[in-house]
């Protein structure tokens, strides 16, 4: 049994969120308003919070924000396929600010992450279509005086085969927003579908090809300036000198404006304002956080990992169950400090008047992004319209709304739109990280190679309780231990517990793939370590202890058959697996590298078999899992942030290196068809990297890598 | 005043010599399919022609392109391998962010122009400098021999 911790689908449900109360507010059909009446426009039909039909067309107004992850695609699809139209005939939205028509309801809040978007768009948007639909029909058969039932749809033109006449969507609108919303829409069975399970078109790659697509760092307003800034290098610095007239006197330069941490320059571009930035010649006052260094953090998460955390789940003694077992094993695992950076920086445009305010932004947040504007105004939150952009990456990055903030705070003064553009090299330094973890764990097998029990003790930040302080309860993170103190295995002993521990001078965040993938690459590595440790197979050892996982099972065949498990390796070459269910996604990798001379590791061969339960687009689900693990693969091959005197010693992708193509691995996908819910895809298969690496570095080499990254480690 | 010649078109910029040309391409005449990505010639984000070369152009600066005709992301499609690089892109459903797509089209452009059939070596080779943080290396390389030259 679980004590005190929350599944991660539930993470937040059921909390004292302060907007929990709102999700019965959730706008859904079954709502008996009539579909206009609200809006008073008789030219809009707007059955529901996601539907609009008007003399643009067909709209879905989309609940969530597009990073890459193709779900202005996926939901769409979800939409059409009950209103029975074509995804050539949908135009997509960002939906604006509104919590009550527009929240996840597994994060309690409008924001994109956590690999939720299509586990709370798979009803929602279905009977978002369907109540449309049904609403459109009756409106054509009213009047042409026939049954709806008599009624087919095809394309959005609603066909009366008896008579032959035909009506399009369009044309009858305006008479469906008279009518009432119906109380139940039913939904297609499977075996129904037109649209969902096929390899739609993106909607959002063709103005991505020729360069079109408005990012928000491409947004161009009339009588728009430019920015750029420096913040302070270590947290809660300030500004000790700076020379203005320098930079003032920088040709193009138009405006400086400062709080007490930073100081952006405004000119007729960016070039003016970058060099006035470097006219300034800051100085800057350390503060408190001077002496910040990863080694002094490291050292106290050891110390801090020394003592008893608060239990998250204590089954059947496995301290007691370890003692007494034959093979005994302990180690400790460390996972470093992550940048996010997408490779679009961090960038806010604002046009702040005196009474009201205009922000465009690619935010995974847009209700938070709108109070950070309005709070460092003093505008009513009403009064900021928040424009939300397709981004250019975001992995957590832009669940967060410093930036954003931090921009309304230099420009509250200026009252011309200003377009505020990160450096590289001020994304990076200022980001917030992923958390540095600490992780002890223990393990004991019996005679015939069984685990009988095991512990796992996590020391870390938690970001549930800065980010979403509800749902950090009792003392426990339900993400910093998310596929820790829960695995696929057949395990009845286990111990798990949570330090947490905060380490001074930097801010922690969300990263792509959460909890799962600092606690796989953990779990995972361990599990073969207890293969090895007994002399067995390590996918023979996860099968012998998937007796009651089905699906967990399956993955792991079809990866293990399709990789060629039992096929045998040339020197030098190795092959590691790492079998997961995390985001309510079953996905085993076996990935097969070789050690170079020199020492170097090639990726040469990522097999990943997923089981997410029903596809929406099966091609959207193979990208997801080969980007995912690629960036997966190249944090663990190169990624750490590192602080030496408080400052982030990275700065650009010179010394923060990200995987480029003549190191990826070929990747093979292959997906367990499944009639069960869907589950997340986003992050999957970064969250199935780093075990697997780890493990194929041992099996080439022999060598235990229990420390991230692996550049770090010689091999 | 200075004349460049951007995808066919004469522009007339009055700038300093050493402003690179990403900053005038986006804030200066607007073609903003061109990204900053890091501004040290490590991303590839940035990536134009000049003269049918593909370059940088955060560190391209105004006094380096004399008259040598310009070609971005808004006018490759006009050239005949670059159409068929980004219908490639569209049939391999290349893109997910597609934030470093711009560039990584220019330079698989330019590659194919140079090389009809390159092997994954030459991929490698004229690819290895545009990073793509969503990791769509796999299909931008199935893209690239997709192209019947």
């Amino acid at each position: 049994m679980i004590k005190n911790l929350v599944s991660r689908r539930n993470f937040l449900r059921g909390t004292a969120l302060a907007t929990a109360g709102l999700v019965l507010a959730v706008q859904l059909p079954g709502n008996t308003r009539r579909a206009s009446a609200a809006v008073g426009e008789q030219s809009k039909f707007l059955p529901n919070a996601f539907v609009k039909i008007d003399d643009d067309g067909i709209t879905l107004i989309m609940p969530h924000t597009e990073v890459g992850q193709g779900i202005y695609t996926s939901s769409a699809m979800l939409m059409a396929e009950e209103l029975e139209v074509d995804l050539d005939q949908v135009r997509v939205e960002a939906a604006p600010p509104d919590l009550k028509k527009y929240m996840d309801p597994i994060l309690f809040d409008q924001a994109t992450g956590g690999s939720t978007s299509t586990q709370s768009d798979w009803v929602r948007l279905r009977e978002a279509g369907a109540s449309a639909r049904i609403m459109l029909v009756g409106a054509a058969a009213t009047r042409w005086g026939v049954s709806a039932d008599e009624c087919a749809v095809e394309k959005g033109v609603i066909h009366h085969g008896p008579s032959g006449r035909s009506l399009s969507y369009l044309e009858v609108a305006p008479e469906a927003a008279t009518r009432e919303v119906p109380k139940q829409a039913a939904l297609k069975e499977p075996s129904q579908f037109k649209l969902i399970g096929t390899r739609a078109k993106r909607l959002d790659t063709p103005a991505k090809v020729n360069g079109s697509m408005v990012y928000g760092i491409d947004i161009r307003l009339p009588g728009m300036a430019y920015a750029t800034l420096a913040i302070a290098p270590v947290k809660g610095g300030r500004i000790a000198s700076m020379n203005e007239a320098a930079a003032r006197a920088v040709k193009g330069v138009r405006d400086i404006v400062r709080t007490d941490d930073a100081v952006a320059v405004i000119g007729e571009h960016m070039w003016a304002a970058k060099l006035g930035v470097d006219a300034l010649e800051l100085s800057w006052e350390s503060g408190p956080n001077a002496s910040v260094s990863t080694h002094a953090i490291i050292d106290d998460m050891h110390e801090a990992s020394l003592k008893p955390g608060v239990v998250v789940r204590d089954d059947n003694g496995a301290t007691e169950a370890i003692r007494k077992a034959k093979t005994k094993l302990d180690a400790v695992y460390r996972s470093p400090f992550l940048s996010h950076s997408p490779l679009e920086p961090m960038n806010c445009t604002l046009h702040i008047e005196d009474d009201r305010a205009e922000l465009w932004v690619g935010t995974q947040v847009p209700v938070r992004a709108q109070k950070a504007v309005a709070e460092a105004t003093g505008l009513p939150a009403e009064k900021v319209t928040v424009n939300n952009q397709l981004m250019g990456g975001a992995f957590g990055r832009r669940l967060d709304i410093d930036t954003i903030e931090q921009a309304a705070k230099l420009l509250r003064n200026i009252r011309y739109p200003v377009k505020l553009v990160w450096t590289r090299e001020q994304d990076l330094t200022h980001d917030f990280f992923r958390p540095y973890y600490y992780d002890r764990v223990s393990a004991g097998l019996d005679d015939a190679g069984r685990l009988v029990g095991r512990t796992h003790r996590v020391t870390g930040s938690s970001v549930m309780a800065r980010w979403a302080p509800p749902a950090f309860k009792n003392g426990i993170d339900p993400d910093a231990l998310d596929c820790a103190a829960e695995t696929p295995y057949d395990e009845t002993s286990v111990f798990a517990d949570y330090v947490r521990h905060e380490p001074e001078g930097l801010t922690t965040a969300w990263w792509r793939g959460v909890g799962a993938t600092h606690n796989l690459f953990v779990m995972e590595s361990f599990v073969d370590e207890m293969a090895h440790a007994t002399g067995q197979d390590p996918v023979d050892f996860r099968r012998k202890m998937l007796t009651r996982n089905p699906r967990a099972l399956a993955v792991l065949g079809l990866a293990a058959e399709k990789a060629g498990w039992n096929t045998k390796l040339p020197k030098g070459r190795g092959r590691g697996v790492n079998l997961q269910f995390a985001f309510n996604t079953y996905l085993a990798h076996i990935l097969e590298i070789e050690v170079v001379p020199g020492k170097q590791v090639k990726l040469l061969r990522s097999v990943l078999a997923v089981d997410c339960g029903i596809v929406i687009n099966p091609d959207t689900v193979r990208a997801q899992m080969e980007g995912g693990v690629l960036f997966g693969l190249g944090t663990a091959m190169f990624n750490e942030v590192t602080f030496t005197g408080g400052a982030v010693d990275q700065s650009n992708f010179d010394n923060y290196r990200i995987l480029r193509i003549n190191e990826a691995p070929k990747v093979e996908v292959y997906q367990v068809k499944s009639l069960e819910k869907p589950g997340g895809v986003g992050e999957a298969g970064t969250a199935a990297a780093a075990g697997a690496l780890a493990n194929a570095i041992f099996s080439a080499t022999g060598k235990r890598l229990r420390s991230l990254p692996l550049s770090q480690t010689a091999v | 005043m200075r004349k460049l010649t951007i995808n066919g078109q004469v522009y007339d910029v009055d700038v300093p010599d050493d402003m690179p040309l990403l900053w005038v391409l986006r804030d200066v005449l607007g073609l903003t399919g061109t990204k900053y990505g890091c501004g040290i010639a490590q991303c590839g984000a940035c990536t134009v022609h000049l003269g049918g070369v593909a370059v940088r152009s955060c560190q391209t600066t105004l006094d380096m392109i004399e008259d040598m005709p310009i070609t971005t992301i808004e006018g490759v499609g006009d050239t005949p391998i670059g159409a068929k690089v980004q219908a490639a892109w569209l049939d391999k459903e290349v893109v997910q962010c597609g934030y470093c797509q711009s560039g990584q089209i220019m330079s698989a452009t330019a590659l194919l122009t140079d090389n009809p059939k390159p092997t994954d070596t030459d991929i490698d080779d004229a690819m290895a400098g545009n990073i793509c943080r969503c990791g769509t290396y796999v299909r931008i390389r199935e893209a690239i021999h997709s192209v019947n030259l």
